[in-house]
């Protein structure tokens, strides 16, 4: 394996880590947002159990891509970025290593965290394993198709709304893939197909997106 | 020096100077095509189609819906068309006229969306439901809008063309499995009635009009674009050499 992707892998991976906010806020506001509906919603337990998919799905989205926010920022306000792009490697396996640390931080915790979120949405236990399964699939699209729009929007003041607007366009199947998904197992019908659908996403998704994401930031950084 | 006569057009209207000069003379006769076939289609459209027999005289409304619907669709395509030129060969003309094209394509896909809310109520009675093709068109505004806002939060133009480029590819790499996504979701609207291949399930009096209106727009949209494109090249060329010539004397071949 290419070197300087192992070293940016695991150069990221360690600053986000040892930045403690920044991998422990998005879960803070994934927790935060999902409670925020059966407050909203009341506590009837047969309506949560409808909705759980879609809220966990929502909230991991908007967990995950407000947290894209930060993917390209710090290292273009130091101009390392600058240095990455002017180095003899392929940019676009340089972002990857940036995509896949920034999933290893955010989308892995999403993941690990999502069956407690289950039951306190009352989710049918039946449906846990596609709900995770779900997410394994479909959160490395989150970063990897977020990855575009914080690529375009590095460097511009109030990227953060931006690119949610750019964004969430782009995401809208694998969301309705996901839910749909996890509501037919919970109803007590099959999932292969949504899931076989969102693998395909996800393997589209990972051979062209980081070209897309190295384009973008040739573009935004010129 | 190339000989090739497609080659030697492209190459002369992608200098701004010939460019401006040419569609100056090209507006006025897109607005008399677009006014001829309106007045035409919309005449045949209201006056002339029989009422529908289920739907009554509101089906009519499909006369500015489904022309309107299918410019939001193709002014995408043509933009992401003119964004992969863009990328590719640095034209700036493409650029422009890709910048140019993304008011106009919001605008068509509002007129789609309010045409189609408003049909909605007197035949489902209710202005909006969560169907798929308002659904999907819907999400072709959010995309639009997006790129609106890109192209708003980049100050420097050549550099906010090339990401709305970018984006505008994406999008259309993305838009068929948003389409298909949404489709299975949920169906409510009717389906297709015309079909390029196989029978279409609408009466010719009715489709005769439709397609006439369906040209009309397609100049509506050429005018309107070429105005736009014409107006931006200028205030970004404004310190330009071609840009005094032109403001001097307008009208003169460069």
């Amino acid at each position: 394996m290419n070197n300087s992707f192992i070293a940016l892998l695991r150069r990221d991976f360690l600053m986000i880590l040892r930045n403690k906010s920044e991998w422990l806020q998005p879960l803070f506001f994934l927790v935060v947002v999902v409670s925020l509906f059966p407050l909203g919603l009341g506590p009837g337990p047969t309506l949560l159990a409808r909705i759980a998919p879609g809220v966990i799905w929502i909230a991991a989205l908007l967990a995950s891509v407000l947290s894209l926010d930060q993917l390209f920022r710090s290292d273009y306000e130091d101009g390392s970025l600058e240095q990455l792009m002017l180095g003899n490697q392929s940019l676009s396996l340089l972002v990857f290593a940036k995509l896949l640390a920034h999933w290893l931080t955010t989308g892995l915790p999403i993941i690990a965290l999502s069956p407690l979120l289950a039951v306190w949405l009352n989710l049918p236990m039946e449906a846990f394993p596609t709900l995770v399964k779900s997410l394994i699939l479909g959160t490395p699209v989150l970063t990897l198709v977020g990855g575009i729009g914080a690529a375009l929007t590095v460097g511009l003041r109030g990227g953060g709304q931006l690119l949610a607007l750019l964004v969430f366009p782009l995401l809208v199947p694998i969301l309705i893939f996901a839910t749909m998904g996890v509501s037919a197992v919970a109803g007590g019908m099959e999932a292969s197909a949504h899931m076989g659908l969102m693998f395909a996403y996800l393997i589209m998704s990972l051979t062209l997106a980081p070209f897309a994401c190295a384009a973008a930031l040739r573009i935004s950084i010129s | 020096m190339t000989k090739n006569p497609i080659m030697l057009f492209i190459h002369k209207t992608g200098s701004p100077g010939y460019f401006y000069w040419l569609s100056g003379k090209m507006i006025p006769w897109l607005w008399a095509a677009f006014f001829i076939f309106a007045a035409w289609g919309l005449y045949q459209g209201l006056f002339v189609a029989p009422t529908d027999y289920l739907q009554g005289e509101s089906y009519r409304i499909i006369y500015i819906h489904v022309a309107s619907a299918w410019m939001s669709m193709m002014i995408y395509g043509i933009m992401a068309v003119m964004g992969f030129i863009a990328l590719v060969w640095h034209i700036r003309i493409a650029e422009i006229l890709m910048i140019s094209s993304a008011p106009i394509g919001a605008a068509f896909t509002i007129i789609a969306l309010a045409t189609g809310s408003l049909w909605g109520k007197p035949t489902w009675g209710t202005y909006w439901v969560w169907d798929a093709r308002l659904t999907s068109e819907l999400v072709l505004l959010f995309l639009y809008l997006g790129i609106l806002g890109l192209h708003a939060a980049i100050e420097e133009p050549r550099k906010a063309a090339r990401a709305v480029a970018l984006l505008a590819i994406v999008g259309i790499v993305n838009l068929p499995i948003i389409h298909f996504s949404v489709k299975w979701w949920n169906t409510l609207h009717q389906g297709s009635t015309i079909n390029l291949a196989g029978e279409s399930t609408i009466d010719i009096s009715m489709l005769v009009p439709m397609l006439v209106m369906a040209i009309a727009t397609k100049f509506f949209y050429g005018a309107v674009l070429l105005s736009r494109a014409r107006v931006l090249l200028l205030t970004q060329d404004l310190k330009k050499q071609w840009a005094a010539r032109t403001i001097k004397n307008p009208g003169v071949k460069p």
